[in-house]
């Protein structure tokens, strides 16, 4: 083999690896907890999107690595949950959530997170019932958007509650609160929400595992 | 008229171009620098900035005119020689001159920066803040009293509280023009900070701490907010947009922020610097 053979053998070589290496890379970087697409019902400016979501106090074996860590779930058109904290939603669209809550009450840590803000009419209904304020000691989790200024405390379910759930994703026949609200999603962007109740039990102050992991208690908004 | 030395000559250019250097810097670059005017502390900062810049200015062109003048009049001129040239000793004016020089250009920037932080420079001074402006206002207007404003961080937000305007707390942070601000700041869970570069405040919120910082706006418009201090894994999502507006719209905004959060307002601990939840922790 000439000198010349060998050098071509050896930059064909290394041009593979570099290759194989950046398709690596580019894995790596681009990894992370698949984005769900809430159904959309309707079309132009009457389309609106439905978000049903739910908190439990473990998520389970089911759907989640950690089944002892408090989660969300986002449920599809089939009625199916998943375990995804990054929704894909439409811009300046009319987003109708419904949160089915069973997890306890532990309290706001701040009880100005106890005010729902940047719903439409910024309120939210508990079961049924419009509020516009949750006595800050009987929440359970938050959902809010601190970018859109929106804000929901989540009522948690009493703790002498008959057929309490253990793991999630939960059956609606465990006992749990219903909430819902509207809001009317911002310009395309990312936007983080979270849980504003360090609610990581079992972590230091309830503020690690669960609290600082994506997916479980935080996630993201893609507005498209 | 006697000849200059070499020590003069380099003095003597070192001179003219650290004067035009300084007029060049003042002229173009001073007014661009960090952090601008938008208060009356971050005017200080950038003014301490323009200092330390023309100083090392001076600095900068006594290396440059040192090197290159003696790489052009002390160059060897035979290009086959080879030799070292003589080893220099003990030159007492030079090391004189080098200990002196260092000394007063390291202790005038020791006093200098001293003066100007005794002076309030927009930071947190802690729960016994060492510069208190109101304390030299109140002798010149016996009712002065600053805006107190409680900056309260918390994983991943930061929120304010306004004890003077019936003690709401808000997710805005918006301050009156031309009005001293006396910020506490502190957190409700792990170490954040407070910055608001174009106000040049920064003041760490630790949780049960009391972090006074003063700050007095100075001009009208939006001003980026900041977490400075690795708090987790939103960090990098820990900014908003806060509002320096006029004393009638900020009176305005109050009002309907107080009437906005009234129906929390009732359930928040009652106004202390030293703002902790009760029970200390919720969960975990």
């Amino acid at each position: 083999m000439s000198s010349l053979q060998k050098l071509l053998g050896i930059g064909v070589a290394v041009a593979i690896a570099g290759v194989l290496i950046g398709f690596y890379i580019t894995g790596f970087l681009m990894s992370g907890p698949t984005a769900f697409r809430p159904p959309v019902s309707g079309s132009g400016a009457s389309k609106t999107v439905d978000l049903t979501i739910q908190t439990d106090a473990a998520g389970g074996p089911t759907l989640t690595a950690n089944p002892s860590w408090v989660s969300y779930f986002v449920r599809d058109e089939n009625k199916q949950w998943h375990h995804s904290t990054i929704w894909t939603l439409p811009a300046h669209t009319r987003v109708n959530v419904t949160i089915y809550q069973f997890d306890g009450d532990s309290g706001l840590r701040n009880p100005f997170m106890a005010k729902v803000r940047g719903t439409l009419g910024n309120t939210m209904t508990v079961n049924g019932k419009t509020m516009n304020v949750l006595n800050p000691d009987d929440a359970s989790h938050t959902f809010a958007v601190p970018a859109m200024g929106l804000i929901v405390p989540l009522e948690g379910v009493a703790d002498n509650a008959k057929n309490q759930c253990g793991f999630g994703p939960c059956a609606l026949s465990t006992a749990h609160q219903t909430i819902t609200f509207s809001f009317v999603t911002p310009g395309k962007g990312r936007y983080r929400w979270q849980c504003f109740v360090p609610c990581a039990a079992g972590f230091l102050d309830g503020f690690g595992g669960p609290m600082q992991t994506l997916g479980y208690m935080d996630g993201f908004l893609d507005v498209t | 008229m006697r000849r200059l030395g070499h020590g003069g000559r380099i003095a003597v250019i070192w001179l003219l171009s650290t004067t035009v250097g300084m007029v060049l810097v003042a002229i173009f670059l001073a007014p661009i620098l960090p952090p601008g005017n938008g208060s009356k502390q971050a005017s200080g900062q950038q003014f301490d900035n323009e200092v330390l810049l023309l100083v090392s200015v001076a600095i900068t062109a006594m290396i440059v005119v040192y090197f290159g003048y003696t790489l052009i009049v002390f160059r060897e001129r035979d290009t086959k020689a080879t030799v070292d040239g003589p080893s220099i000793r003990g030159n007492a004016g030079i090391q004189t001159t080098w200990v002196v020089g260092t000394t007063i250009v390291v202790l005038f920037l020791a006093a200098f920066g001293t003066y100007e932080l005794l002076g309030g420079a927009g930071g947190g001074q802690g729960a016994n803040p060492v510069f208190v402006p109101s304390a030299s206002a109140a002798v010149l207007q016996p009712n002065h009293k600053p805006l107190q404003v409680q900056v309260i961080g918390q994983q991943w937000q930061f929120t304010f509280r306004y004890p003077s305007e019936g003690g709401f707390e808000s997710a805005s942070f918006v301050l009156p023009v031309n009005q001293e601000v006396e910020l506490h700041v502190t957190s409700l869970d792990v170490i954040h900070s407070f910055w608001v570069p174009a106000l040049g405040l920064k003041a760490d919120a630790n949780p049960g701490v009391d972090n006074v910082a003063y700050i007095t706006p100075k001009k009208v418009g939006p001003v980026q907010i900041h977490c400075a201090e690795l708090c987790g894994l939103f960090h990098g999502y820990m900014f908003d947009t806060g509002h320096v507006v006029s004393q009638s719209a900020f009176k305005a905004w109050a009002a309907s922020q107080r009437q906005f959060v009234s129906p929390i307002t009732k359930d928040l601990p009652k106004y202390d610097t030293h703002y902790l939840p009760d029970p200390p922790f919720r969960a975990g």
